[in-house]
């Protein structure tokens, strides 16, 4: 599989990341190089094969409904880029 | 001292032969020492160390202690330290101080010992050879030309070079084992959910899972023993009983059968590296072991199917890092767009973005169903594999790497070639086994890894494995000639 | 050209839990800013989720009332965007295998018909944080104190006609959450959250025609009035030879209108995948058990009680089990009260009238059930009349204790004492010559309309106070009896 320039931008927007003009080609081709190998995944059917999401066979543990979390605003937010009046910021969402 | 293992300093501390704030002490001078040219540690946190130090003393005094108070360790930078800087090789967490502990970490607080500092690893545990750490690359202590291996290769030179006793790493597809071979050191890699992910900054959540780097086997057990448990904060931590990993290292491997995966021996393995691991599993003859070969015939579809569920799980799980809560943010953003692809763009390394990519990509519309879904159905053929053998074997070995540890810069332009030398250690983590690598006999002074792997919470009996051949061998005690 | 309107709903519920779906920070409504935004919650490295408990057997209920298949292994799936109010940067939601499968639910329509509407399924997922675009120097602020409340997404079959019917259906579904337990539906708040599936077709045509999706939406009268503004839009669009676009609209109560959300029309990817940090949810037969034992009486089944054991009308029964908390009122007030008609209309006449005027619902009563029912035991031991009973009611609305404190505070007891009576009635009788003269003249047939004055009079000279059957009958005695005893004389 060979990704093209679009393809990268298409892939970086859904991802936010971004890629300046001239680091398209040079990731298109890195990324046709990966996808090359995991393409080798057809060398075997897999038809019928049930897909493992998880490695143990267990199920989900259950927690009792109880309030354990305090308030650590301040702790929290002390990390925060950019707060006021104890909400972070962000530039405006448009709706 | 540097030599000394986790139950002798242990046994030093109690009868007053040295104290905790003394051994520390002269770590932290080890370190200064060594750390300029090793890169091991981002962060020495001299003074939580000193403290530690001085809190554990009394509590030996007191006759508190546990086979690991005082005893100096690092932790790879993944996991949060409440108040400690944790970047995760990045320079998206460049200023980051965890305001909370891993669930590892407060084990090692509640055991006494103590931490000095926080070790190199690459960029969010993506890379086999630490170059891809934005605070730069560490370096091999056996020839500091070469790389130490990846991710954890901060912990693993750190080990080698003794600028701790023993520190944590991480493995989602060869962290541990593979630069536990290249430093020569053991490491080992748990079943999934026999460590609390709790903390630990998640590369691939299905995939990780943290374990202990050391010397010995015996080091590492008393590691997992802290390490080890089910923990509330992490669903997919396992309610398994924790056995005394001290307790069956010395059972006798008299009738033990190894099996030796025919894929494991094939013509990417240098040949070197296939004697060094031949002579070893002679000594397993020696004692007692009876070897047989098995086959494990989707070994070769082990690579291309964690290239996309490694990389789909880190681009769901690397989305957080968006600039609004913590991290790196971009300056003044025109908007909202601008501020997430600036701040994820400067904040992410190359290789990082590359696996965001290939992991978007995966699961987009269109081509969920070829590449995310045919890979999980591989992972359960490769994982069938496994237990197929494991009904014929009591453990599995092999090299934990192709090669010897490779020169700096070797690799570094060619991703594929890169994922490839995790070619043997990639397996066991999609089945989600427990792995360990240990020392063997160098090739040209560079360390040659042997991989053991065991049916799932056969941790003792790997430890038991390790120890019998590391109390017949010396490779274990020897150190890198600038370090002795 | 006739037209056909199709109608789905997905209805977002956010389930009663003390703490959230993945984490022990508390769901309380309105505390300040990110307070109760626990490390998981602001998805900060590597925390991890782990699932409450009461989530599930909530679902579980849900899915039971709508008689739904249940999902005995379900799976949790992280949506993929990015939104400053998603910290996360993915959303865990059910996707391929949700907790509730299909069920139905019958709603009654204007006509008393009853009508099916399917429920296609019904899924777990946590609720994302309030973006707050008041100005922060142009910028917007972030509250995560709601991300991570549990939600229960319900989403219909597109089996509805009219507006009408998809309220029906909202508020029969409403109705459900509210009798489990599971649901304050509280819709100003943002507890019960209704989004519509519009679209239009010919009559008579089977393929549907391209559905808009209404949002914002926070009453059933919006409802109604969303989806109909929505459909001309809609005849409007085909009718002048455009073509309706698959997008999201806005409905704004103030201008009654819906109109195309702003942000860029771009394809959503969300490129669901199961959640690595969560293991399938398997529901065992002990735990459906557990939860079934658990069940409160549903409307319909109480609907049906209150007609047999309380004789009540089939249109009283449904008015009174509207809401469970209606319900649980009147049953209290008629349980103290002793006569469950008169508590119903009580309950239904000046108890719902004072609650409307001041835009209250039944929770927040100023009078409880124990205080009606209090006063409906003096109306029946005749210590006060109805008439009274009303001043009684307003006093104990406006917080002057219970029925027989007010009573007595305000000496109101009926007046039963029939030598008192007898007193009031010979002087109203002496005060109004001509009336009486009038009445004894008038045929007998004119005499009870007549009668009604003498009774006024009587009621106002004791305050109200005396007992209006025995004055009645006093006063047809006397005026009866001395009228002919008078004609007697005189003659």
């Amino acid at each position: 599989m060979s990704l093209e320039r679009t393809d990268v931008e298409k892939i970086a927007h859904l991802a936010r990341l971004a890629v300046s003009e001239d680091e398209l080609d040079s990731m298109a081709s890195d990324l046709s190089n990966i996808l090359d190998l995991v393409e080798q995944m057809n060398a075997v059917d897999t038809d019928g094969v049930v897909p493992m999401a998880h490695p143990l066979h267990m199920v989900q543990r259950l927690r009792e409904d109880a309030v354990t979390e305090v308030d650590q605003r301040d702790h929290f937010q002390s990390v925060a880029p950019l707060t006021e009046d104890g909400l972070y910021l962000v530039p405006k969402v448009i709706e | 001292m540097y030599s000394k293992s986790i139950a002798q300093l242990s046994a030093g501390l109690g009868a007053g032969e040295f104290s905790s704030v003394e051994l520390t002490k002269a770590y932290l001078e080890r370190i200064k020492a060594h750390n300029g040219e090793l890169n091991a540690y981002v962060t020495v946190s001299e003074q939580a160390a000193m403290e530690a130090a001085e809190a554990a003393d009394a509590r030996i005094r007191a006759g508190n202690g546990t086979a690991l108070t005082g005893v100096p360790i690092a932790h790879k930078d993944i996991f949060c330290t409440n108040g400690i800087k944790t970047t995760c090789g990045s320079r998206m967490l460049d200023n980051f101080i965890a305001p909370y502990d891993a669930t590892v970490v407060s084990r090692f607080k509640e055991a006494g010992a103590v931490l000095l500092g926080k070790t190199n690893m690459d960029e969010f545990a993506m890379g086999s050879s630490n170059e891809t750490s934005f605070f730069g690359p560490v370096r091999n202590p056996w020839d500091r030309q070469s790389v130490p291996g990846g991710s954890s290769g901060g912990s693993a030179a750190a080990v080698a070079s003794g600028l701790c006793v023993a520190a944590t790493g991480t493995d989602t597809g060869g962290s541990i084992r593979q630069p536990a071979a290249l430093c020569g050191i053991a490491g080992l890699k748990p079943t999934y959910g026999r460590v609390s992910r709790y903390g630990m900054i998640a590369f691939a959540s299905s995939l990780d899972q943290s374990g202990p780097m050391t010397r010995s086997a015996e080091d590492a057990a008393a590691m997992l023993q802290v390490m080890a448990g089910f923990d509330q904060r992490d669903s997919t931590s396992a309610q398994e009983p924790v056995p005394d990993y001290a307790a069956s290292l010395n059972d006798d491997l008299q009738g033990l059968i190894i099996g030796l995966p025919k894929e494991y021996f094939d013509e990417g393995l240098d040949s070197g590296v296939a004697a060094s691991v031949e002579a070893a599993i002679n000594e397993y003859r020696q004692l007692g072991a009876e070897v047989v070969e098995i086959s494990l015939p989707n070994t070769g579809l082990a690579v291309p199917a964690y290239y996309v569920v490694a990389p789909a799980e880190c681009s769901s799980n690397l989305a957080r890092f968006d600039g609004v809560r913590y991290g790196h943010r971009c300056d003044a953003p025109g908007d909202l767009e601008d501020l997430y692809k600036c701040s994820r763009a400067e904040g992410f390394g190359a290789e990082v973005k590359r696996r965001i990519m290939i992991g978007t990509y995966a699961l987009s519309a269109g081509y969920y169903d070829a590449y995310y879904l045919k890979a999980q159905q591989i992972r359960h053929l490769v994982s069938d594999d496994f237990a197929k053998a494991f009904e014929q074997v009591d453990v599995i070995m092999g090299p934990t790497a192709p090669s010897t540890a490779f020169g700096l810069g070797e690799k570094a332009d060619d991703p594929v070639s890169m994922y490839l030398s995790d070619i043997y250690t990639i397996a066991v983590n999609l089945a989600g086994l427990p792995g360990m690598s240990i020392p063997v006999e160098p090739v040209a002074g560079k360390p040659v890894g042997l991989q053991i792997i065991g049916n799932y919470f056969q941790e003792a009996k790997l430890l038991n494995v390790a120890h019998r051949y590391q109390q017949a061998t010396s490779w274990h005690q020897t150190f890198p000639a600038d370090y002795e | 050209m006739q037209w056909e309107t199709v109608i789905g709903l997905e209805i977002h519920a956010q389930l009663a839990t003390k703490s959230k779906i993945f984490s022990g920070a508390s769901t309380a409504f309105g505390a300040e800013p990110n307070t109760q935004a626990c490390n998981v919650d602001l998805g900060l490295p590597g925390v991890l989720p782990v699932l409450n408990r009461n989530v599930v057997k909530m679902a579980v209920k849900f899915g039971a009332a709508i008689d739904a298949e249940l999902g005995r292994r379900s799976v949790f799936a992280r949506k993929n965007y990015f939104y400053p109010d998603l910290p996360k940067g993915y959303q865990i939601s059910q996707f391929e295998l949700p907790i509730v499968g299909k069920g139905h639910v019958e709603i009654v329509l204007e006509d008393d018909e009853t009508k099916t509407v399917g429920v296609t399924r019904a899924h777990l997922e946590e609720d994302a944080g309030k973006s707050l675009h008041e100005d922060f120097h142009g910028m917007t602020g972030i509250d995560l104190n709601r991300a991570g409340t549990p939600l229960l997404e319900i989403v219909s079959e597109p089996d509805m006609r009219s507006a009408k019917e998809a309220v029906a259906y909202a508020r029969k579904i409403h109705q459900v959450v509210q009798y489990l337990g599971i649901c304050d539906g509280n819709m100003q708040e943002g507890s019960f959250r209704v989004d519509a599936n519009v679209s239009v077709r010919p009559m008579g045509q089977e393929a549907f025609g391209t559905r808009a999706e209404l949002k914002n939406i926070n009453s059933f009268r919006f409802l109604e009035r969303a989806i109909n503004f929505e459909v001309e839009r809609q005849i409007d669009v085909v009718e002048s030879g455009g073509e309706v676009v698959q997008e999201t609209r806005l409905y704004d109560a103030n201008k009654d209108e819906t109109r195309s959300m702003r942000s860029k029309e771009e394809a959503n990817d969300y490129r669901y995948f199961p959640d690595p940090d969560l293991l399938p949810v398997e529901l065992d037969d002990q735990f459906i058990e557990s939860v079934a034992s658990d069940m409160p009486e549903l409307p319909d089944a109480k609907r049906h009680r209150f007609s047999s054991e309380y004789g009540l009308s089939a249109y009283d029964s449904e008015v009174l089990t509207s809401s469970r908390a209606l319900a649980d009122y009147f049953e209290a007030a008629a349980k103290v009260g002793g006569d469950a008609k008169v508590a119903a209309n009580w309950v239904m006449g000046e108890l719902s009238g004072a609650l409307n005027k001041e835009g209250l619902d039944i929770t927040q009563s100023p009078v409880s059930a124990e205080q009606l029912g209090g006063m409906l035991q003096r109306i029946a031991d005749n210590a006060i009349s109805g008439k009274i009973a009303k001043q009684v009611f307003e006093a104990m609305w406006a917080g002057e204790g219970s029925a027989d404190e007010v009573i007595e505070a305000k000496g109101l007891k009926q007046i039963t004492d029939s030598g008192a009576i007898e007193k009031i009635v010979d002087d109203v009788i002496a005060a109004n010559p001509d009336q009486v003269e009038n009445y004894r003249s008038a045929e007998e047939k004119k005499r009870g309309k007549m009668l009604g004055f003498f009774v006024g009079q009587v009621m106002k000279a004791s305050q109200g106070k005396a007992n209006p059957q025995q004055v009645n009958k006093l006063l047809r005695r006397i005026l009866h009896l001395r009228g002919r005893g008078r004609r007697h004389q005189r003659w």
